[in-house]
């Protein structure tokens, strides 16, 4: 069966795909931008048997880690604004949902990261006077950063694919902005040819950066 | 005040299992001790106690004339030492520890290895600590690696680095955990060589070691630890030449690279 290809079409709807695009970048990163940092408290938290907070972090990682997106990303944008009685627009739901799971993921990136490091590089802290917070700011989370550079670009663009389920709340990123054009204009095939194409050019640059920050900031090992 | 650190039944237990039995040891001013015994005997753990590396379950060390800690008596009558955290890391500052596996941070040059702890803890400018770890790596002899990472070193230049490391903190005393047992036979003889040149300047020095001709050369006193107590001590002449005790004989004639008379350096 020969398919009669026409993508004139679908780039004539280019921009329209674009903005999609860039409503999904916006997403991604409002979502890393939450999700690092409380990530990141969450893992030393928990690595740090910090206390009564521990028992929390343990709590939130495992039962946000183990969630369905799709499932976290409706019950925000519906079930949330009746817990809290306010509504919410479905960036700032989205967001949340996303934020939600990945900080999950990203407190256990940073507890693999910081227990990778030898006990050793804590001892030799130790032993020259420094209390904790100290060692764990200049000896041990300089070298567990580093090392969870490429699990956290791999991070990235799970969160990047993940914002793609945003459009069953009708939020207007990239996937949902053409299956739109693609209803309007029966061109699915070229449609979803031209948004693989897109994804792939941001991601592939997303994970090239990765790849030239890990090996700049490689520490030399014998 | 000549005494730098004193240890007074000091006994240490894993569990239910004694690893120290009733310590006492003085070192004094200027002194290199060397712990000499097979592994097991207790050496190393005898040495993580006296900078909290590991915790004491009973006893009591003086540094420098003063008690660590705070003693109190439980209900039962029992002396007892609590230690604060706060007050271990002051402790920690002013004892050196240099570690069989060197333990540099990998992350930072030599000198910044050096410069980091003058600068978190004693409270330097960075300008004060790099001149400071200049000195110390030359002391060492290492000065021209100081823009090194730790990756691009020998292990006996990363032991150096280590060496200096410790000293930035101005110590009242060095403790060296087995320095050279993790070197290739080769590079044991640099590391051998500063640590000599250290004691001989007058540091004090508290060193766990299988390298007996060191022992015996450099050192002021020796002590052979067997099964968690100072089984023998005295000069190196006394425990290494001619022990009293037979397990100490034993422990000697089972040491295949040191053979009496030793040729004194």
């Amino acid at each position: 069966m020969a398919y009669d290809w026409n993508f004139s079409i679908v780039l004539h709807y280019l921009p329209k795909i674009l903005e999609g695009g860039v409503k999904t970048l916006a997403l991604a990163g409002s979502s890393i931008a939450i999700a690092a940092p409380v990530g990141v408290l969450l893992g030393i938290v928990r690595h740090q048997r910090v206390p009564f907070l521990r028992v929390l972090a343990v709590i939130y990682i495992d039962f946000f880690r183990t969630s369905v997106a799709l499932v976290l990303i409706c019950w925000c944008y519906y079930a949330l604004p009746v817990l809290i009685g306010v509504n919410l627009s479905t960036f700032t739901a989205v967001t949340i949902a996303i934020s939600l799971q990945s900080s999950a993921y990203m407190a256990e990136l940073t507890r693999a990261g910081l227990q990778s490091i030898s006990v050793g590089q804590w001892e030799a802290g130790r032993a020259l006077g420094m209390p904790g917070r100290t060692r764990l700011r200049y000896i041990i989370l300089p070298q567990a950063v580093r090392r969870m550079i490429p699990v956290f670009f791999l991070l990235i663009i799970e969160i990047a694919k993940t914002t793609t389920l945003a459009g069953v709340v009708t939020y207007p990123e990239i996937v949902y902005e053409a299956y739109r054009v693609a209803t309007e204009i029966y061109r699915p095939i070229e449609t979803f040819t031209i948004v693989g194409a897109v994804c792939f050019i941001f991601l592939f640059t997303a994970s090239r950066i990765a790849l030239y920050l890990e090996r700049r900031f490689a520490v030399v090992e014998r | 005040m000549n005494e730098v650190l004193r240890l007074e039944g000091l006994t240490k237990s894993y569990g239910n299992v004694p690893v120290l039995k009733g310590i006492d040891l003085t070192v004094r001013r200027g002194e290199t001790v060397c712990l000499i015994g097979a592994s097991g005997s207790g050496k190393s753990t005898l040495l993580r106690c006296v900078n909290f590396l590991g915790y004491p379950t009973s006893g009591r060390i003086f540094l420098e004339g003063k008690l660590v800690g705070r003693e109190i008596t439980d209900r039962s009558g029992t002396k007892l030492v609590k230690y604060r955290e706060a007050e271990l890391c002051s402790v920690r500052a002013h004892v050196g520890m240099v570690f069989q596996q060197f333990n540099l941070f990998p992350h930072m040059t030599a000198e910044e290895n050096v410069m980091i702890a003058p600068i978190k803890i004693r409270g330097l400018t960075k300008s004060q600590a790099r001149d400071l770890a200049a000195v110390h790596l030359k002391k060492v002899g290492i000065l021209e690696k100081a823009r090194s990472y730790p990756g691009q070193l020998s292990g006996g230049q990363q032991q150096r680095v280590a060496i200096a490391r410790a000293l930035a903190m101005e110590p009242a005393i060095m403790l060296f955990d087995e320095a050279t047992s993790a070197l290739d036979p080769e590079l044991v003889g640099e590391v051998l060589l500063a640590m000599r040149q250290l004691a001989q300047d007058g540091t004090t020095m508290l060193v766990v070691t299988h390298e007996l001709g060191f022992a015996y050369n450099v050192a002021h006193r020796v002590a052979f630890l067997h099964e968690g107590t100072i089984h023998e001590e005295g000069t190196p002449e006394e425990v290494l030449v001619k022990p009293c005790k037979s397990r100490t004989q034993d422990f000697l004639r089972g040491h295949t690279t040191f053979r009496m008379p030793e040729p004194k350096l």
